[in-house]
């Protein structure tokens, strides 16, 4: 019955956030065009001062082939319209459809962020588990620390320092680039060299996460150790293993659940530094190239993608909720 | 040009004639060359984009009638000889014959002319007004090409290098939407190497034109561009030869000194000849105190132009005397010299009226820092030392490239720094910066300064359609002084960008295009 009534809720409630979702992604893609527009700048003295020329017609063509021309409200009312029909618009910049332009980037990030993501997650939840459950000893002293300094590590030092060890010094790694251009090479042999160049920016990606699902995990591993049910587990003769995957780890882990579910929405977007450290041929660099040129096509076409993307996540964290404490579904927690 | 100019032209052509057509001993056919471009173009098409990287890698892909010399000499380029009538009022090319496309269709003169006078003055800033001077433009057969001026324009002849006059195939383009032609992404031109893949974010990959003209041209088979965001991981890149050539300012000015170390590398400052960048230190001559001369003149005392040539440049740069690059034609030395000195700076400020608060502070100045990389902030932070030592306040202010181009567009700002091309002779070059006829609100590039002097208008105006050298070089020797007087704005240096190869690869540097050459005669040996 309470297992019914959960699945039943979780539908209700997943189709509401649906209701919402469409509203919320119009409003937000309203908030992206002005916020855009907010920034100073004209894409078409960008390309002129990139060209070194300019002249009146030069701009005067550009910004009507952009739709600069047109006043504001004209461009937001078309914005919205190409919106309500999922069209991501084009880049006059790139002289591409931004929607090209945004899937051909999309899988090296998802490889490099989901990946970082990931193992960060499983690492960091580990040892935060392991040092909160050794909570006081020196064990738990050592990945505090730990964690502590890849807190504090700035990402693209971390890269940088990577490169010249095992690239420069030890010459086992490639220092940049998805993958060996110019080689043929078969599917599997492609893969494994994808993945050589893969693990110097997954580690000092997910260096950061990993501290920080670490820390999380620990405190939240020591208050939960302190609550009544724990101490009833014990009283009722439960052992240590099953006291810890049976009842801690699953309630420790909501927290954890919220700041991934927050975080998973960044993945998407990229990560600028590491991607501009290591060449990695991503979005988030497109994102940020799309900024300085004030490519707005590409730029808001990103915005939205991101904003639906974190909606849709944060409606799959709630749902994750429901799933590790049911009380959540009764409004009892 | 008179009649004994026009015999050595001549010569001058059929001289250089057999220097790109033939193969000398010791050149091998094969190999790669692997090198960088910063930052990514957003297209290759050089007709509809002239940003510095996609001319580097169009220039390969895209050629014009003529290249240039180090001397600024025109040599052929597509056309094998040219003609010029002692009036100056008619230009004819010749071009080589069995030129193609990488479709494979013939190059003709119909594809120039299309180019030059449909497409060009269409979507091309400096070639609309270079080509603005034409009257008519002809095609009496394949190989000949007609441009009849409307008045003597001098530079004529210079005005077709790969970027400033770029061929694209008439078949393709006529009666289209030129920027919108969705064959853009295929970049067809008669260059010595052909697109085969770009992959976005990550290289750009040309490969042989087998149908070149030029007997066994190209040698190399293929040339793959690397796009690294990342100056460290550039620097990286060459030294550890996953690239074996760097151009322009992929490498920061501080880390080039390291590479003449480096025994496999050569590190030149040649091929920059025909853009010569001119650095200067911009004063919104609107805006008080910027608006008297005494203050502009102190601008150019209190700089320690050596030093900044040193210590923020790192010795790629060469003081400037005045407007024109002693690498341009008819640069004139024999001005007046503005020697380092504080003591002449301020008596310069104390006569103007411009004197010490009780605080010592004359003034509070913002200087708009160019969001164009490390060394435009150390000249930044150098200058607001510089300033400081006369008692002003420089206070840098940052912004993006958009900012910055509004900004210095729209004449909002005070200071700033800007570089500009020289393009090989003042008429091309240097005039717009300083004539009035160019004061264009909204446009960068041009006399945003806002300084104004008839004298000075009509000494350019006259030289642009002068043909006699030695007249054309007494206006501009006239022009350099009252500029140098006048200061509309600090000169600073003549950088020298570099250019930095594996030795391995030779005649990569042959022309005064360097790097935005087709590369067609580069050879590994």
């Amino acid at each position: 019955m309470i297992r019914l009534g959960n699945a039943a809720t979780i539908g209700l409630m997943a189709l509401s956030r649906i209701a919402q979702l469409i509203a919320v992604i119009l409003l937000i893609a309203t908030f992206n065009f002005v916020l855009v527009r907010a920034a100073p700048g004209d894409p078409a003295q960008v390309m002129a001062g990139q060209s070194g020329a300019s002249d009146p017609k030069l701009l005067e063509d550009l910004r009507k082939e952009y739709g600069l021309d047109k006043p504001y409200v004209v461009q937001l009312a078309s914005y919205l319209g190409r919106v309500v029909k999922l069209d991501l618009g084009y880049s006059y910049r790139q002289r591409r459809p931004v929607a090209d332009l945004v899937l051909e980037r999309l899988p090296a990030t998802l490889l490099l962020t989901v990946t970082a993501f990931c193992l960060a997650l499983l690492i960091g939840t580990t040892l935060g588990a392991l040092a909160g459950l050794a909570a006081g000893t020196v064990l738990d002293t050592v990945f505090t620390v730990l964690s502590l300094v890849l807190y504090a590590t700035p990402v693209f030092w971390l890269g940088l320092m990577l490169v010249l060890v095992f690239s420069v010094t030890l010459g086992w790694l490639p220092p940049f680039g998805y993958e060996t251009i110019n080689v043929k090479l078969s599917p599997i042999e492609r893969a494994l060299d994808v993945a050589k160049h893969l693990i110097m920016p997954v580690t000092s990606l997910a260096a950061i996460y990993l501290a920080i699902y670490a820390r999380l995990m620990r405190s939240s591993i020591i208050e939960v150790a302190q609550q009544d049910f724990i101490k009833t587990a014990r009283a009722k003769g439960l052992t240590g293993p099953s006291i810890v995957f049976g009842h801690m780890l699953r309630n420790a882990l909501v927290p954890v659940v919220t700041v991934a579910g927050m975080q998973a929405g960044a993945l998407v977007g990229g990560a600028v530094v590491i991607e501009t450290v290591f060449a990695w041929p991503g979005l988030g660099r497109l994102t940020f190239d799309a900024l300085l040129q004030r490519d707005y096509p590409v730029l808001l076409g990103i915005f939205l993608i991101l904003s639906i993307v974190v909606i849709v996540l944060n409606l799959l964290t709630d749902l994750i909720y429901k799933l590790i404490d049911p009380r959540m579904t009764t409004g009892a927690a | 040009m008179n009649r004994r100019e026009f015999t050595q032209a001549m010569l001058a052509a059929g001289a250089a004639l057999p220097l790109g057509i033939t193969r000398a001993a010791g050149q091998t056919r094969g190999g790669t060359l692997n090198t960088i471009i910063q930052p990514e173009p957003p297209l290759l098409v050089t007709a509809f984009n002239q940003q510095q990287p996609t001319l580097t890698l169009g220039g390969k892909i895209y050629e014009s009638l003529l290249k240039y010399g180090a001397d600024l000499k025109p040599m052929p380029g597509m056309a094998q000889s040219w003609e010029i009538s002692p009036d100056g009022l008619t230009y004819t090319f010749k071009l080589f014959p069995n030129i193609t496309f990488h479709d494979g269709k013939p190059m003709t003169s119909e594809d120039v002319v299309f180019s030059c006078m449909k497409v060009l003055t269409e979507t091309h800033p400096r070639a609309r007004q270079n080509f603005a001077r034409v009257a008519s433009a002809e095609a009496p057969d394949p190989l000949t090409v007609v441009f009849k001026l409307k008045q003597p324009f001098a530079p004529f002849l210079g005005c077709f290098d790969c970027t400033s006059a770029p061929i694209v195939p008439k078949h393709i383009y006529e009666g289209t939407d030129f920027r919108k032609n969705p064959l853009n992404d295929k970049a067809i031109g008669t260059g010595p190497f052909k697109l085969k893949e770009w992959v976005r974010g990550s290289h750009v990959h040309l490969v042989r034109h087998e149908g070149y003209y030029l007997k066994d041209q190209p040698y190399l088979d293929e040339i793959i561009y690397r796009i690294i965001p990342d100056s460290a991981s550039r620097a990286l890149a060459l030294e550890n030869g996953t690239v074996q050539l760097v151009q322009w300012a992929d490498i920061e000015f501080f880390d080039v000194q390291r590479f003449k170390a480096q025994k496999n590398l050569e590190v030149t400052t040649k091929g920059y000849e025909y853009f010569a960048p001119h650095q200067w230190l911009e004063m919104n001559n609107r805006i008080a105190p910027m608006n008297d001369k005494r203050f502009r003149q102190a601008v150019m005392h209190l700089i320690d132009r050596d030093a900044l040539a040193k210590r923020v440049y790192f010795g790629s740069a060469k003081v400037a005397t005045g407007p024109i690059s002693s690498k341009t034609k008819f640069y004139d030395g024999k001005v007046k010299r503005y020697d380092y000195s504080i003591e002449k700076a301020k008596a310069l400020l104390d006569e103007m009226g411009l004197k010490p608060d009780a605080n010592g502070k004359r003034a509070e100045i913002k200087y708009v820092v160019p969001p164009y990389g490390e060394s435009y902030q150390r000249a930044g932070e150098f200058f607001r030392q510089s300033f400081a030592r006369v008692g002003i306040d420089l206070v840098l202010v940052g912004t993006d490239m958009a900012g910055w181009a509004e900004k210095v567009g729209n004449w909002d700002y005070e200071m700033t720094q800007n570089l500009l091309y020289q393009l090989g002779d003042p008429a091309l070059g240097v005039a717009r910066t300083y004539v009035s006829s160019n004061i264009k609100k909204g446009i960068l590039f041009s006399n945003t300064q806002g300084y104004s002097n008839p004298e000075v208008d009509k000494l350019f105006d006259e030289a642009a359609v002068t043909l006699d050298e030695a007249r054309r070089q007494e206006l501009y020797s006239r022009v350099q002084q009252i500029l140098v007087e006048d200061v509309p704005v600090a000169w600073t240096l003549e950088l020298e960008y570099p250019i930095i190869y594996d030795k391995a690869f030779k005649n990569v540097v042959s022309t005064g295009i360097g790097s935005h050459e087709t590369f067609g005669a580069v050879y590994k040996s």
